[in-house]
């Protein structure tokens, strides 16, 4: 008898591949498009309503971006062979041409769209600061100092030509995690044309939920006023996109059961067991239903300011942790089952090692402090000038 | 003049457009200095790797080496029921007494457990393959008490 | 005895015709030829694992273990232990396959049972699945149909390991790149058979090589019923089963 299998694994298949890093991933990336789209609404899709979010969206998916990485050089058995992706790409390997989708995603679009919108408020502190400071901020403005309004206007245009080409680039982006996935025959747990759907529409509501949570965190920091017509909007637009993030996944699971191929046993079983906590209490009930609840209830009855920034806090709260159980329920739970359908293992996350839980929490602070770093660097909001 | 004065005011879109076009160009360069040697040439693959594979350490000789020495075993095996059993699937790997036969003398199988390893009666086992509960077959004798390991039908 | 001259030569002349005639002869024919420069396109290599011999000794996956040091836990190569239920048709068989094997298995005890053994390896795919969503190129198909990985070249990402219906690939823990079976490639380069069809006692196993008119696949494949694991995914599967049961995954 071997801990932690019932019946039958093949015997390579007992320890999982994939473990917890490998969940923060599409997780990370995931936060990266949707904080991106919620921009994009404001620039391209002109609700207004949402312009106090605009640059801080922007800060958002660049600190996240930048992390994106690190879980996956820390899960390699040869981190320091991971430039042969850009070398010799294999181009029938999806993972290979993520690293060049996620190249482009971060120069051409973020890198660009950010540096076009903060160019005047850089060149303005190029010129304001001094020391060290002051040299980031020249090396900012790339050696052009020039802020006439026609060229501003210029900026604006191209910034609003970027961002249209961003939001496919973002759905680029987190899709091809979920094809990564979607596109393993082995796996019937993850084999679904529906998985790139899934995995972005999940990604853009953990994106707007971040997003909102650290606009109500920034102003709260900053002492400034919450602009609750903006919290409104996004709050509408979240109830929107996990409303069709979860008809998604419920046709998924509907298709499954209602098929009932050779896999849909041992995959059941699975998420009776194995998956019960994460994906029924975790990802099902609190992470969906009670956010989607706290979502609608606003949209169908009037609550005071105070009474919606706590449904909003507490819905997306839940959604964050909702969305990373769904990333979970997918790379583990697609590692739980044997592929002989006979049979089941166990992960055990270990809490020190290179892959364990320490290191999965580092890597979820650590956007973070890179978003403070940003938001020092580059303030999203204009300074109030004490009297 | 119209076109003058879009120049000026988009020239700065220049710079992200240099700093982009050296960071590729430098790209491409490092690329062309460190890439494998042939990679491609059969397949997307390094075709080193062909070769790596092939130099490894042989353990098992095959029984045609054994044979050229130990000619007498072989000549009563071929007579026998074990004609088709190689002398290492008993002997273990022996490439290594197979080069240096004096230096690496091979220790002789362990019967008690060898022969029922194979023959041990399994419900599992094709039933025409020859089978027996030890226990009751030879009460605890060893097995090369009755039967030559070589030819072993009696 | 009184030896003459004249015999002396003539006999001595004889034994030196006789000896350099014999040597000629080793040469044309002998014990150890030259070897032939071996030739990737003359051959396409596959396997035929024979369902009604396998005894479920053990010996393949000992001998695997010898000839690569294959680590302790993971496995090229394995064998499992079906035990299907007559009575109903719906039952999920009893599968097995105690430490991959590597020392046989203890005695079969379940009563009424159809049980049989099936030896698994590499299927070394002709459209290997692995092969497709390797990043970087370190896993390949080789000119004659062997799945290797170039250890040198591996990030050890496991998308391979996962990719696998098979569930034949592994994390090498110390060298952190992946791992599988090679078909003994370093054998069969050289003329020798793998070390599991060499150590197996009833022939369950074969190296077969498809480019070679002479060689058992092709009769093989005309007369026999002829199955390859999960038919379904299209992986064009090299190791051919021979009756292998319908319950097996």
């Amino acid at each position: 008898m071997i801990p932690g299998v019932d019946g039958f694994m093949y015997p390579n298949e007992i320890e999982l591949q994939w473990g917890l890093l490998i969940v923060l991933y599409p997780y990370i990336t995931g936060l990266v498009a949707g904080a991106f789209i919620l921009a994009s609404l404001e620039r391209v899709f002109k609700v207004e309503a949402v312009r106090p979010t605009y640059r801080l969206a922007l800060l958002t998916a660049l600190a996240f971006l930048l992390v994106a990485p690190l879980p996956l050089q820390l899960h390699l058995g040869h981190p320091e062979r991971s430039f042969e992706m850009y070398l010799t790409p294999h181009t029938s390997s999806a993972m290979a041409m993520f690293g060049f989708v996620y190249l482009w995603y971060l120069t051409v679009v973020l890198l660009l769209e950010i540096w076009l919108d903060y160019r005047a408020d850089i060149v303005r502190m190029a010129q304001s600061t001094t020391g060290f400071v002051r040299l980031v901020y020249k090396a900012l403005t790339l050696g052009s100092e020039n802020v006439s309004p026609a060229a501003r206007r210029i900026d604006d245009k191209v910034g609003y030509t970027v961002t249209v080409i961003g939001i496919p680039s973002a759905f680029l982006l987190h899709g091809y995690v979920g094809f990564i996935f979607g596109s393993v025959k082995a796996n019937p747990w993850w084999s679904t044309p529906l998985m790139p759907v899934v995995f972005l529409f999940s990604a853009m509501t953990s994106g707007i939920a971040a997003v909102l949570l650290l606009y109500m965190a920034s102003m709260k920091v900053k002492k400034m006023p919450i602009d609750m017509r903006c919290l409104d909007t996004i709050g509408k637009y979240l109830f929107y996109t996990f409303l069709i993030d979860f008809t998604l996944e419920m046709l998924d699971l509907v298709h499954r059961t209602y098929e009932a191929d050779e896999s849909f046993r041992s995959l059941d079983f699975m998420v009776h067991t194995r998956l019960m906590f994460s994906q029924i209490v975790l990802q099902i009930l609190l992470g969906t239903l009670v956010p989607l609840a706290l979502l609608a209830a606003n949209q169908l009855w009037k609550f005071s300011e105070a009474q919606r920034r706590v449904m909003y806090i507490t819905a997306c709260l839940l959604t964050l942790v909702g969305i990373f159980a769904m990333r979970w329920n997918v790379v583990i739970g697609g590692q739980l089952f044997s592929k002989s359908f006979l049979g089941y293992t166990t992960y055990k996350v270990s809490f020190a090692a290179r892959e364990g839980l320490f290191t999965a929490v580092g890597l979820m602070i650590l956007p973070l402090v890179i978003f403070v770093v940003l938001v020092k660097l580059l303030p999203p909001w204009a300074e109030r000038k004490s009297v | 003049m119209g076109l003058r004065r879009i120049f000026t005011d988009s020239g700065h879109l220049i710079r992200p457009a240099v700093v982009l076009t050296a960071g590729l160009g430098i790209f491409l360069i490092v690329r062309a200095l460190v890439i494998p040697k042939a990679f491609g040439q059969y397949g997307h693959y390094r075709p080193a790797a062909l070769d790596a594979n092939r130099q490894r350490p042989i353990a098992y000789a095959g029984q045609n080496q054994c044979v050229l020495c130990h000619d007498d075993e072989a000549k009563t095996r071929a007579a026998g029921k074990h004609a088709h059993v190689a002398c290492e699937a008993c002997h273990g790997p022996l490439a290594r007494h197979a080069s240096d036969p004096a230096a690496n003398l091979p220790k002789l199988p362990d019967v008690a457990n060898l022969c029922r390893r194979c023959h041990e009666k399994d419900a599992a086992k094709p039933p025409t393959f020859p089978q027996v509960v030890t226990a009751e077959h030879s009460g605890g004798m060893l097995c090369n008490a009755c039967h030559q390991p070589h030819n072993p039908h009696l | 005895m009184e030896i003459s001259r004249r015999d002396l030569f003539t006999v001595g002349g004889k034994l030196l015709v006789l000896a350099s005639v014999g040597a000629t002869l080793e040469q044309i024919t002998g014990a150890e030829p030259a070897p032939e420069a071996y030739k990737m396109a003359d051959h396409w290599w596959g396997m035929i694992v024979d369902i009604d011999k396998c005894i479920g000794c053990g010996n393949c996956v000992r001998a695997c273990s010898n000839e690569n040091h294959v680590p302790g836990g993971y496995f090229r190569t394995w064998v499992e232990r079906y035990q299907v239920s007559e009575v109903d048709g719906d039952e999920q068989p009893r599968v097995d396959s105690p430490n991959g094997a590597i020392d046989g298995f203890p005695p079969t005890t379940r009563a009424g049972l159809k049980s049989f053994f099936v030896p698994k390896l590499c299927n070394h795919c002709a459209h290997s699945p692995c092969v497709q969503v390797c990043p970087v190129g370190a896993t390949f198909v080789s000119p004659d149909g062997v799945v290797l990985v170039d250890q040198s070249y591996c990030l050890g990402c496991r998308y391979c390991v996962q990719a696998c219906p098979y569930g034949c690939r592994y994390l090498h823990p110390d060298t952190r790149t992946v791992d599988k079976c090679t078909l003994c490639y370093h054998r069969i380069t050289q003329g020798l058979t793998t070390a599991c069809c060499e150590s197996c006692p009833t022939g369950a196993r074969q190296l077969v090589d498809f480019k070679n008119p002479k060689d058992p696949i092709h009769e093989f494949l005309r007369h026999d019923m002829v199955q390859v694991l999960k038919p379904y995914m299209a992986t064009g599967a090299k190791v051919y089963y021979k009756d292998l049961d319908g319950s097996v995954r």
